[in-house]
């Protein structure tokens, strides 16, 4: 077979010359033994149109990156998608989806008008995608249903004690927190995010919003005119190589007036909306953090419910941006929702965020709380660090984007449900006014609600993000840490992000990664099964599975690059960040060399690797609906 | 007609602290994949004709409804959620729900009842069994292939030495093994189409079945840790070790 291609390369490339008869020829056989090889077995390397290494086994197998109307096994499917009108279909079953579905309905029921709003959520069920801290400051709450404490929503927890602390190996030096600065959390609760976004999902439900968990958003689908139309739900039934199943079936498209995009922090379908509407072009790239957190049964006597503990400093370097929370949760049994956060513009490619947040688990003040307890539930997800210098361009025909996935959070409050709700609502707002004004002359057929972006300026989440915009900043200086620190207890404290300037961040996350030669491999100690655990157990706890005959989910632009690249210089990061095991280097089968494994079924949708690759090479996309984590009150 | 079940899919099964079960509340669930295939056997003999309505049913709480509907998205016409909830489900077991069944069945007249043939949770594999004694009608159990042949019903059965055929008169009661067939997805317009399909709400007492439980549970325990093992090096070593463990 490699004979064959490569006459075929020379005929293209001696197109005019010397023997075009004789290669004219050879190419017809050559073509037709091709065709012959294609429809016998599928091959993966023939379908490849750019020239790789016939030593590359073939990784990825997903349509976005091998087109399905180039595939002959795709020959004579039916492609045909049923399609079904809303007035507003939503992306994503969080709390700023929610919340923007739960307004639309309550102003549609003040007006007495009939709106039909669909949201699509690719957890199982809704709740079981998320996880958060979570600490929640309930203003958006309270605006969008204030009667939240008789309709049960789950605030069990107020906050009752605050503690900050910088952590050295083996002491702990508490640090006050003054009324002012962002990290006091009076008057906000400790909640079990999962639990209430469950608990909105109950009162979107009952007011009328149409709930579909188990479906996937992986497409969004353009008018002739460019504007946004709505999003396809994926298809289902497509085999691990690529090729069609029995029970194959097309997803389904949700045509909508107008689309919202809630998909969290790092969006697959954001990333490509990003690109055709040149949403990024006068805005700061997105920087990223990685969050881990566990769920402990603690020892009754340790139990503090209200108690919220934040720390920065050790296991971390001052130049490594990251911290810890443990909240002690008011839920009927002794719980504590504990986790580390590490920023993703971290240098050092050696550096394993999910071993640092083990590590840090043995801290002499962590280990006393935890001594004697059961860790019973284990996460991981990005979130966003850019603050108000990251928000892209908000509104393009036909759609709007909400919540972490533009990225509203408050980084030294380390808090964006509230934001990220609000967002929802203003999205809501503005859309209804659009979509009942029977007087309106729209140029697209998608609508554009420009609105949207002014009324977040006049909102409260406006004024809060630029308050704090240059604290996440100021830690790109020498001194790291203590700089930022410092900067925030004396610019922040008294002038309150009044100062004129905006401090920079640091460029793409991506390209933060120094060499693994330049870089010291950092020893971690081993799990010792009761304070701290390995990652496999860890990743068993998430619940996460998908369906194992799919093409994984996580595709790579060029199958060639892990091995060339991030392994050749970085030294395969993606083994490290990955907090549930995704991405492995293994020896090849056939003698020597290392191949990347990709361990799809592990991945629970953290959007790290998308993020961290230092090649950009790993796109996340969607899998089949109903796969990932299974989160229980995360 | 034929019966999913409501099952657990838990991630980590978590014990109750005290002691009485595991911990249901938050836990996703969803339709017994054995159920799954039952459902699947019967809507494909829909499609071939050979029977002329699907009723879906399942005994439980509310939640019981969307597994009801996924049922009917998948084909079946009707559905049929008999209610039963708070400590009546706790120790709701196969002998209440064959109960149920025989008398849904009676009520229905139906000809033939599909069932998973053991619920994922509880792993009984009782209750198709125990319809069909109620009922006093033949059964086909681990059906890995049914075929409608005139007015009798050829089973494959997948038993420990191998695969086993017979034929039973109908009415019957069928219970789907793994291989009999790949379910469908519900894909999302036919959730859609499945919210207008008709879900009837029955209580057990109206059909004159007391769910109370001959059963009471004792206690629930997670299973003992595994113990790590021990390496020796020689074979003197290891008999010396079972001696010392009062093995030999």
């Amino acid at each position: 077979m490699c004979n064959c291609m490569g006459m075929v390369l020379s005929c293209s490339v001696c197109d005019v010359i010397v023997l075009p008869f004789i290669c004219i020829f050879k190419a017809r056989r050559c073509i037709r033994a091709l065709k012959a090889v294609r429809a016998e077995h599928v091959a993966p390397q023939v379908y490849s149109t750019r020239w790789s290494s016939s030593t590359v086994p073939r990784i990825t197998t997903h349509y976005t990156v091998y087109p399905r109307d180039k595939d002959p096994r795709w020959e004579g499917m039916e492609m045909e998608r049923f399609a079904d009108e809303a007035d507003v279909v939503i992306v994503g079953g969080g709390p700023a989806g929610l919340s923007a579905a739960i307004r639309l309905k309550q102003l549609a029921n003040q007006h007495e008008k009939e709106l039909r709003v669909c949201v699509v959520e690719k957890a199982s069920q809704i709740g079981a995608h998320t996880l958060s801290g979570a600490c929640l400051e309930p203003t958006a709450l309270n605006e969008l249903i204030p009667d939240w404490k008789e309709r049960g929503a789950p605030l069990n927890t107020p906050v009752t004690e605050d503690k900050f602390a910088i952590l050295t190996e083996k002491y702990r030096i508490p640090v006050p927190i003054l009324p002012g600065l962002p990290m006091n959390n009076h008057g906000n609760y400790l909640v079990r995010l999962g639990h209430f976004v469950r608990w909105l999902g109950e009162q979107a439900e009952e007011l009328g919003v149409e709930l579909y968990p188990g479906y996937a958003a992986a497409e969004v689908l353009f008018h002739e005119d460019g504007s946004v139309k709505g999003i396809a739900t994926n298809d289902v039934g497509i085999g691990k190589d690529g090729s069609p199943k029995d029970v194959f079936e097309r997803g389904m498209e949700l045509h909508a007036k107008v689309t919202l995009f809630g998909e969290g922090c790092h969006g697959h379908l954001a990333k490509q909306l990003y690109k055709q509407f040149n949403l990024r072009e006068n805005c700061e790239p997105q920087t990223y953090a990685i969050g881990l957190k566990e769920l402990w049964v603690i020892d009754e006597k340790k139990w503090r419910p209200g108690r919220t503990e934040h720390s920065v400093g050790w296991p971390l370097n001052r130049n490594t941006y990251g911290g810890s929370f443990l909240y002690h949760l008011n839920e009927g049994e002794p719980l504590v929702a504990l986790g580390f956060v590490v920023g993703l513009d971290y240098t050092n490619p050696y550096l394993s965020p999910f071993r640092e947040f083990q590590r840090w688990k043995h801290h002499p003040s962590i280990m006393s709380t935890l001594e004697g307890g059961n860790r019973i539930a284990y996460g991981a997800r990005a979130l966003n660090e850019g603050g108000f210098q990251s928000i892209p361009k908000l509104t393009f025909p036909g759609g709007m984007l909400i919540g972490c996935s533009p990225g509203f959070m408050n980084v030294p409050k380390i808090k964006g449900t509230h934001t990220a709700m609000k967002s929802g609502m203003l999205a809501a707002e503005t859309a209804f006014s659009k979509i009942t004004d029977e007087n309106l002359q729209s140029e697209t057929a998608g609508l554009y609600i420009p609105e949207y972006k002014e009324a977040l300026e006049k909102s409260w989440i406006w004024k809060e993000l630029y308050a704090v915009r240059n604290i996440r900043p100021s830690f790109h200086n020498y001194f790291g840490l203590y700089g930022g620190m410092l900067y925030t207890g004396i610019f922040y404290w008294f002038l309150r992000g009044k100062e004129p300037w905006t401090l920079k961040h640091n460029g793409l996350d991506s390209a933060q990664l120094k060499p693994a030669k330049d870089c010291a491999p950092i020893e971690y100690p081993k799990p010792d099964g009761k304070i701290s655990f390995d990652l496999l157990s860890s990743v068993a706890l998430s619940g996460t599975n998908h369906e194992h005959d799919q093409p994984p989910h996580l595709t790579l632009k060029d199958d060639s690059v892990p091995v060339a690249q991030n392994l050749a210089i970085y030294d395969g990061p993606e083994q490290r960040f990955c907090p549930a095991g995704v991405y492995e280097y293994v020896p090849l089968e056939t003698g020597d060399g290392m191949r990347l494994q990709i361990n799809a079924q592990n991945c629970v949708h953290c959007k790290t690797c998308d993020i961290k690759d230092p090649s950009q090479n790993i796109n996340w996309v969607v899998p089949e609906g109903s796969g990932g984590p299974a989160y229980n009150g995360m | 007609c034929f019966a999913p079940f409501l099952c657990l899919r838990p991630p980590q099964i978590r014990v109750k602290p005290d002691r009485t079960g595991v911990v249901t509340d938050g836990v996703k669930h969803s339709m017994n994949p054995f159920c799954e295939i039952a459902v699947e056997e019967a809507v494909k003999l829909k499609e071939k004709k050979l029977v002329k309505e699907v009723v879906a049913v399942s005994c439980g709480p509310q939640q019981v409804q969307e597994t009801i509907r996924t049922a009917l998205a998948m084909g079946a016409d009707r559905g049929i959620h008999v209610e039963v909830s708070g400590k009546d489900y706790e120790t709701l077991g196969p002998l209440q729900v064959s109960k149920i069944f025989a008398a849904l069945a009676k009520k229905e007249q139906a000809d033939l009842i599909i069932l998973g043939k053991q619920a994922i949770d509880d792993d009984c594999n009782q209750t198709g069994q125990m319809t069909a004694a109620l009922l006093d009608w033949p059964q086909g159990t681990f059906a890995s292939e049914v075929t409608l042949e005139a007015d009798k019903l050829k089973v494959v059965r997948e038993i420990d030495g191998g695969l086993e055929t017979i034929k039973i008169k109908l009415p019957a009661v069928v219970t789907a093994d793994l291989r009999l067939n790949t379910p469908r997805y519900a894909t999302l317009p036919n959730i859609m189409k499945a919210k207008k399909k008709k879900i009837v709400n029955v209580k057990p007492a109206d059909l004159g079945v007391d769910v109370s439980s001959r059963l009471e549970v004792l206690k629930v325990d997670e299973p003992p840790q595994r113990q790590s093992g021990v390496k020796v090096e020689t074979v003197h070593d290891l008999v010396e070790k079972l001696k010392e463990a009062g093995r030999i």
